[in-house]
């Protein structure tokens, strides 16, 4: 029997103490790691569900299939179709969308709710029944068609079609963003603008517009990208017709059905497009004024 | 002079104020958060709207619910300094400082020798080129007092406006906000929460609680305890 003086009481607790504390340790670190490796593998499993697919794109289309399919005709159509109705839906969307977005976060009145929520119901929307929608309000039988058509004018089927299938599901993505970006803005700048002499309108030019412009662009650009990949509503509302309605996600589900090279050198062109696209709204998006 | 007698029903009291400040006096006034001070000023300077009553500036009008007279911000005249000063930071110091020239589209040789002038009087002239948002807390504050004296304000409304400077910087602006204020000669507004500042007026939940000076006004604090 081994008998301990207090002190060596004392210090056997402080043993055992310490080898409580770095088992403990050692445990927490374990503990960290494998949460660092969880992680890790959820992301790169991520990473590469996404890139696969991209990958699979590129692996499959040699370079000089690209730029013979650039040369094809339904090719040539699909792209100058998209990027001219992209480029007139964006354009469309930015200024009814500004006001609107304006009012929306600056203002209250009554059904700014319901309005709100109409505003951004074709985020939601499936695609396929926003092209019912149109047909069912501007085709020749339509709500509004009717009227329209009655003067000779018809709107299903045509260019126009897929410019206003493209404005009804891309502007949302325009107004979110402005609406948010106005907000943003200090409402004391405006004061000031106007107590400095400003009338609304130069307020908004040259203190709110400047300062929002930004997240402006690059609800612009994420409009323009959502109207390039437009598919569902435009089949439906506009059909598919080669340079009248085919655009290049149309293009793409033709050229499936035929000659598949086709289709994954359309499909290269827009995720390249899109790609640039995001770098773009990360660039744009990185610049924000400090406040004062 | 700067006369107003008006009311307004706020959220948990209504503003209820008479008040006279004569050419080239400054009115400080000194309450608790929401007591209506900074309201007060927004009313003045056209940013909200009383209920009732009328303001009047020299004689003119700028509200008056009786004749139906609410002058738009931009056309009362009015120098106003917010508590965070509110500058454009997209524009350079003297773009900030020009902006309310340019608003009233006065010629752009005009613009340049006004604005060079309260610049270097304000000491801000070596910086003219720098963005708003980069200066510091005293620079800004100079920025915003001389953006809002170079439209020759007919009155002078001044929120805070040392707030947002740390403690040294206070004392050092206070002195010469005070210079500025007397050099401009019209009536002011001050709110404030310091009371080494002179105080001549208190107001509590929306009503002149007292007026007198700062001694006073902290003995009356105390009374309430």
């Amino acid at each position: 029997m081994v008998l301990f003086g207090e002190g060596g009481l004392t210090e056997l607790a402080n043993q055992e103490n310490e080898t409580i504390g770095i088992a403990v340790a050692s445990r927490s670190r374990l503990r960290e790691i494998a949460l660092k490796a969880g992680l890790g593998l959820l992301l790169a499993l991520a990473m590469a569900f996404i890139a696969l697919p991209v990958l699979a794109l590129f692996l499959r289309s040699p370079l000089p299939s690209i730029a013979e399919a650039l040369h094809d005709p339904v090719v040539i159509d699909a792209l100058r179709l998209s990027l001219m109705t992209s480029s007139i839906t964006t354009l469309i969307v930015v200024i009814m969308g500004t006001p609107i977005a304006y009012v929306s976060a600056r203002f209250s009145y009554p059904g700014k709710e319901l309005a709100d929520s109409l505003i951004d119901l074709p985020v939601i929307m499936p695609p396929a029944v926003a092209g019912i929608a149109l047909l069912m309000a501007f085709g020749r039988m339509g709500l509004a068609g009717h009227y329209v058509s009655s003067f000779g004018i018809s709107i299903a089927f045509t260019t126009l079609a897929v410019i206003l299938a493209q404005v009804f599901v891309s502007s949302p993505f325009y107004i979110r963003q402005a609406r948010t970006s106005f907000e943003d803005v200090d409402i004391a700048l405006e004061n000031a603008a106007r107590t400095l002499g400003a009338s609304r309108t130069r307020t908004f030019f040259y203190v709110i517009l400047p300062i929002a412009m930004n997240g402006l662009l690059s609800g612009a650009i994420m409009a323009f990208a959502r109207s390039l990949g437009e598919f569902g509503a435009t089949i439906m509302f506009a059909g598919n017709f080669q340079g009248r309605t085919q655009t290049m996600p149309l293009a793409i589900y033709t050229a499936m059905q035929g000659d598949l090279d086709v289709a994954l050198c359309i499909s290269i062109i827009l995720v390249a497009f899109s790609f640039a696209v995001i770098v773009l709204v990360k660039v744009l998006t990185r610049r924000v004024y400090k406040r004062c | 002079m700067l006369e107003i007698d008006i009311e307004k029903s706020l959220r948990d009291f209504d503003l209820q104020l008479r008040l006279d400040v004569n050419q080239g006096q400054t009115l400080m006034l000194v309450g608790d958060n929401g007591c209506g001070k900074t309201t007060l000023l927004n009313l003045i300077a056209g940013l909200d709207r009383p209920d009732r009553g009328r303001i009047a500036l020299d004689g003119r009008p700028l509200f008056d619910s009786d004749l139906g007279i609410d002058l738009p911000p931009e056309a009362r005249g009015i120098g106003y300094v917010f508590q965070s000063y509110a500058l454009f930071p997209h524009m350079s110091v003297y773009d900030n400082v020009a902006f309310g020239l340019r608003a009233r589209k006065m010629p752009e040789e005009d613009i340049d020798r006004r604005v060079k002038k309260h610049l270097k009087e304000a000491g801000l002239w070596e910086i003219r080129r720098a963005k708003a948002a980069d200066v510091s807390g005293g620079q800004k504050q100079r920025v915003a007092l001389a953006r809002a004296l170079i439209i020759e304000p007919k009155l002078l409304l001044l929120d805070e406006p040392l707030c947002a400077l740390d403690v040294r910087r206070q004392a050092a602006m206070r002195s010469e906000l005070r210079e500025t204020i007397r050099a401009c000669g019209v009536p002011c507004i001050i709110v404030t929460h310091d009371l080494r500042d002179v105080v001549s007026c208190l107001l509590e939940r929306g009503r002149v609680a007292m007026r007198g000076r700062a001694e006073d006004v902290a003995v009356w604090g105390g009374d309430q305890e």
